[in-house]
C-alpha cells in the first residue's frame, strides 16, 4: 500500500502536500480502494473557505456517496476539473492526477507539523493497518 | 467498513470468493460478495460483453408437488401457473390480501406435478410461511429445498458456449425462461434459461456442495471467453439498466403489481381464486395509485434509492427515487421511482433532489438496455 512520506494524513483518509503557504489535497490509496470505482466527484468553487475538518465535497461510487474532509484550515485556490470527466483518476494515481483541491493555508507553519488533525505517513500506515 | 457479523449464512462458495478477494458483506442474512477485486463496473462489462459467474446461493428453492400443485400455486400467486408446459417458467408474485407484494419470484414447472418456486433471499422465509399456508387444503406438498440448493448462474453473451460443452442439455433448443432436468460440469442440475441481467444466460440448480466442482469448471473454461466473477454489485446495476424491480426498492408490502407496471403478471380472469384478488380487481377498475418510471439524470448528480422526486424546476416534491446508479453501459446516472400517474408521461422533466440541490432528469421508457437480437 503506496503511503507517500512527504504527505501528511488525516484519519478520514485524506492527505495534504504541503508546498509554502499553498496545499494540495486528495485522498489516499486506501481510501480509494475502500469506495471502489468512482463515478462522481462534486467538488467546490475556487474561493471557498475552509475550515479544518470541514466537508468540502462529495465523492460517489457506483453504490455510496461520502464527504470529503479539509485536513487544513484554508481558501480554495484551484480545483482539479479532470476529476468532472475522469473520476477513475482518483482510484488510478490518487496522490498524483487524482488531487481534488488547492487550498491557500491559512496556518501554513500548523500544517506542516503533526498534531491533532494530522499525521504522519508511519502514523497513518499504523492506523490503516491496525483496520 | 462494517465486519460481518459471525451469525451470518455461508453459501458452499464463500471460501472461494475469499480466496479471490472478494469484498464480503451482510446481504438479507448472508455473507456474499458484493464485488471482486475486479470492482462493480468492470464485473457489469463482463456480462454486458462477454461473460459472468455469480453465486446465488443464498436465494430460495421451494418444491410444490402433488396432483393439485399447479392449483395450489394458482391460490397462491398472483399468475397461473397451471398455464405452464412442463419445462417452462414464468415471472410472478405473491401478494397480501390487501394486494401488497410480498415477494417477487419465479415459478418453474419441472414436470407435471412439480414445481420450483425460487423467491428472493430476502423473503425466503415469508414465502415459505405464505406458501405454507395457502397449499393447505390442497393434494400438494412444499418441501423448502433452500438450504440443500446452489445456485450458481453464467450470464453474458458467450455464457451459451461455454455451457454447451459442459452439460449434457441442449442447449440450442433450451428457450428464454425453460428449464431442463441434466448434468452441468459432472454433477446432477437443473439448467434454467433465466437471469436478472437483461443478457443470454443460465441459472444452474445443484446440490449444495456441487457448487464447488460447477464453479471451478465455469471459471477454469470460461477463462477463454474472458470470464469473471461478478458480485451482487454488479448484478444490481445490470438488473437496473434492464429495467427489473428489486424487492425493497421498487416492490415492498405498500405497492401492488400494477403500481410497479406488472399488471400484466396477474391473471385477474384465471379459474381459480386467489389471494389478494378483491384488492388487485379494484386496483384494476380504478387504476393505480402511483406509477413506476425510468428516469435520466440530465444535470450533474447521481440519483439514488430515497431522494425525492419534484415537479420541474423546483416544484412540489411528488414521488420518489427507489434504485439509481451510474449506469455503466449508458455513460449517465439512471434511475427507477413513484410518480402519480398523470406525471409520467416520456420526455416530462422532473427535479431530483440530490443533497438539497434540485438536479434536471427526465423520464425515459423501460428497460434502459436490450440486449440486440
Amino acid at each position: 500500500m503506496q503511503v507517500p512520506e512527504d504527505l501528511r494524513y488525516t484519519k478520514d483518509h485524506e492527505w495534504l502536500r504541503v508546498e509554502g503557504d499553498e496545499a494540495t489535497v486528495g485522498i489516499t490509496e486506501y481510501a480509494a480502494g475502500e469506495l471502489g470505482d468512482a463515478v462522481f466527484v462534486e467538488l467546490p468553487a475556487a474561493g471557498m473557505s475552509l475550515q479544518s475538518a470541514q466537508s468540502f465535497g462529495v465523492i460517489e461510487s457506483v453504490k455510496t456517496a461520502s464527504d470529503l474532509y479539509s485536513p487544513a484550515a484554508g481558501e480554495v485556490v484551484a480545483v482539479n476539473s479532470a476529476l468532472a470527466d475522469k473520476p477513475e483518476l482518483v482510484n488510478d494515481d490518487p496522490y498524483g492526477e487524482g488531487w481534488m483541491i488547492r487550498i491557500r493555508l491559512s496556518d501554513p507553519e500548523a500544517a506542516s507539523t503533526d498534531g491533532e488533525r494530522l499525521m504522519d505517513a508511519g502514523s497513518y500506515r499504523s492506523l490503516v493497518e491496525a483496520g | 467498513m462494517t465486519e460481518p457479523a459471525t451469525d451470518l449464512q455461508r453459501t458452499a462458495l464463500v471460501e472461494r470468493h475469499r480466496q479471490l478477494g472478494a469484498r464480503l458483506i451482510d446481504f438479507a442474512g448472508w455473507e456474499m460478495p458484493v464485488q471482486y477485486q475486479t470492482g462493480i463496473l468492470e464485473e457489469h462489462r463482463a456480462v454486458r460483453e462477454r461473460v459472468g459467474l455469480f453465486d446465488l446461493s443464498h436465494m430460495g428453492e421451494v418444491w410444490v408437488s402433488g396432483p393439485d400443485a399447479g392449483d395450489a400455486l394458482a391460490y397462491a400467486l398472483v399468475s397461473d401457473p397451471t398455464r405452464l408446459a412442463v419445462g417452462r417458467a414464468h415471472y410472478s408474485m405473491i401478494v397480501a390480501e390487501d394486494g401488497g407484494i410480498i415477494d417477487d419470484l419465479i415459478v418453474y414447472r419441472v414436470a407435471d406435478e412439480r414445481f420450483m418456486v425460487v423467491p428472493n433471499a430476502s423473503n425466503r422465509v415469508a414465502v415459505v410461511e405464505a406458501l405454507e399456508q395457502r397449499i393447505g387444503g390442497h393434494d400438494a406438498a412444499m418441501d423448502d429445498a433452500s438450504l440443500r440448493t446452489s445456485l450458481v448462474a453464467v450470464q453474458g453473451p458467450r455464457a451459451a458456449e461455454l455451457l454447451a460443452p459442459l452439460t449434457d442439455v441442449d442447449l440450442a433448443s433450451l428457450k428464454y425462461y425453460a428449464i431442463a432436468e441434466g448434468h452441468a460440469a459432472g454433477v446432477p442440475a437443473h439448467i434454467a434459461r433465466t437471469g436478472y441481467t437483461g443478457e443470454d444466460g443460465f441459472e444452474l440448480f445443484v446440490q449444495w456442495e456441487d457448487a464447488l466442482p460447477v464453479w471451478d469448471r465455469l471459471l477454469a473454461d470460461g477463462e477463454k471467453f474472458g470470464i469473471i466473477p461478478s458480485g451482487l454489485g454488479a448484478r444490481d446495476t445490470l438488473r437496473l439498466e434492464a429495467g427489473m424491480p428489486l424487492y425493497g426498492n421498487e416492490l415492498d408490502r405498500d405497492t401492488n403489481p400494477f403500481d410497479a407496471g406488472l399488471g400484466r403478471v396477474v391473471k385477474l380472469d384465471k379459474a381459480t381464486d386467489f389471494v389478494g384478488r378483491a384488492a388487485l380487481q379494484d386496483v384494476a377498475d380504478k387504476g393505480p395509485d402511483k406509477q413506476l418510471v425510468g428516469i435520466v439524470v440530465r444535470g450533474r448528480g447521481i440519483a439514488r434509492h430515497g431522494y425525492p422526486l419534484h415537479e420541474d424546476a423546483g416544484g412540489d416534491e411528488v414521488g420518489v427515487v427507489t434504485s439509481g446508479a451510474p449506469s455503466p453501459t449508458l455513460g449517465v446516472p439512471i434511475a427507477m421511482g413513484y410518480l402519480p400517474p398523470a406525471d409520467t408521461e416520456v420526455g416530462t422533466m422532473v427535479d431530483v433532489a440530490i443533497r438539497g440541490s434540485m438536479v434536471d432528469a427526465e423520464i425515459v421508457p423501460l428497460p434502459f438496455y436490450k440486449r440486440a437480437g
